[in-house]
């Protein structure tokens, strides 16, 4: 039969044709096929995703000036925006004296995470999520709760008594 | 050469019912025939004419069927209707036009002639054509049947408005180029329903002599 006659056809006609050769049969092999290729892509898509959680990406963007760098005493934290202002971020005095920089935005629901000085970490209210809250080259990495990613980390630049901005580890 | 294709010859029909016998002892539907053998005008003349199933290029009886028990393979073989799909409906037995599909009452199932596909599709000959006697059911060649035979074998029929081309050939006089079968007694013409005038053999009136 003509693609043409085809198109005629009633829905129904289409679905159960007359003859073998138009009708679609779906072999056992065919299913045993489909469903070892789909787990196959599932199961690389999931590796693809935790690895695209490993890697780290170092952006640098425009310096901003953050507060003097003796403003603030160990235990204390500032709120800053950057890059953009929809990007808050913390930055905090730790009890040893660093000067880390932190986003906000909690990497399990993107809740604002706080400073808490009593033991010296970043908490995140919503669901009682801990981040460490020290210097080093990768973020601040979760320690309890639900987040399972680092905060990305606001690289900071120290020059005639200011603090400034410089980039994004994430 | 082209490729072998089945041709009756009704004129040759001895009414032996061979073709019968030999359908029935086939081990996929033993004791059932698919073929019928038919009696033309039973009041004139002891003339049979073998029916099996003209395997139509557009097979009515599956398109009728509800249940899509009834395939065509790629060949162009209408096979019997498929045993677990088949709900014994009987739309194929009263739409087809040769009248080739029967219902079996004891299975619930149609069942008729399938080209003998278990054999057919391995390059052997149907059983019927195998054991005629007269060669009234042959399956041969083109160029063969040309050879040997002197009618015309035509696949092209026409019931009413209706135009049927089937596979099976019928061997017809040289004259004729397509099989022309009134309908009933009632057909719808431009003026509405005219009544016919009734054959001598129409058993339906035969039945209507009786006593």
């Amino acid at each position: 039969m003509s693609e043409d006659a085809k198109r005629h056809l009633p829905l129904w006609r289409r679905d159960f044709p007359i003859r073998w050769d138009e009708d679609h049969y779906v072999t056992r092999r065919q299913l045993a096929k489909f469903l070892t290729l789909g787990s196959a892509i599932l199961v690389g898509a999931n590796l693809a995703m935790v690895a695209a959680g490993r890697t780290r990406t170092s952006m640098a963007y425009p310096p901003q000036r953050l507060c003097a760098a003796d403003a603030l005493g160990p235990g204390e934290s500032l709120l800053f925006r950057y890059p953009t202002a929809q990007d808050p971020c913390i930055l905090v005095r730790t009890k040893t004296g660093a000067l880390v920089a932190f986003s906000q935005v909690c990497t399990h629901l993107s809740c604002a995470v706080v400073y808490r000085p009593a033991d010296d970490r970043l908490f995140c209210p919503c669901h009682e999520g801990v981040f460490a809250c020290h210097e080093g080259t990768a973020g601040a990495e979760p320690l309890e709760g639900p987040p399972e990613r680092p905060l990305p980390r606001i690289t900071l630049d120290v020059r005639q008594g200011d603090v400034f901005a410089t980039g994004v580890v994430s | 050469m082209s490729e072998l294709a089945f041709f009756i010859d009704y004129s040759r029909c001895i009414g032996c019912r061979a073709c019968v016998q030999a359908c029935e002892e086939c081990d996929t539907h033993r004791g059932q025939s698919m073929i019928h053998l038919e009696t033309i005008e039973r009041r004139d003349t002891v003339q049979t004419a073998p029916q099996m199933c003209m395997h139509c290029e557009d097979p009515v009886c599956a398109r009728v069927c509800p249940a899509d028990a009834i395939k065509q393979t790629p060949e162009g073989v209408t096979q019997s209707s498929l045993k677990p799909r088949c709900i014994g409906c009987a739309n194929c037995v009263m739409a087809c036009p040769f009248g080739v599909p029967k219902y079996e009452a004891h299975i619930d199932q149609m069942m008729k002639c399938d080209y003998c596909f278990d054999r057919t599709s391995v390059g052997k000959k149907p059983m019927c054509a195998t054991v005629c006697p007269s060669q009234a059911l042959t399956f041969t060649t083109r160029e063969e049947i040309e050879r040997t035979r002197r009618g015309r074998p035509i696949n092209e029929w026409r019931f009413g408005d209706e135009v049927v081309r089937t596979k099976v050939f019928v061997l017809v006089p040289p004259a004729t180029t397509r099989v022309d079968v009134g309908l009933g007694a009632l057909r719808a013409g431009k003026n509405g329903p005219h009544i016919r005038p009734v054959a001598k053999d129409d058993v339906a009136a035969l039945l209507e002599d009786l006593p």
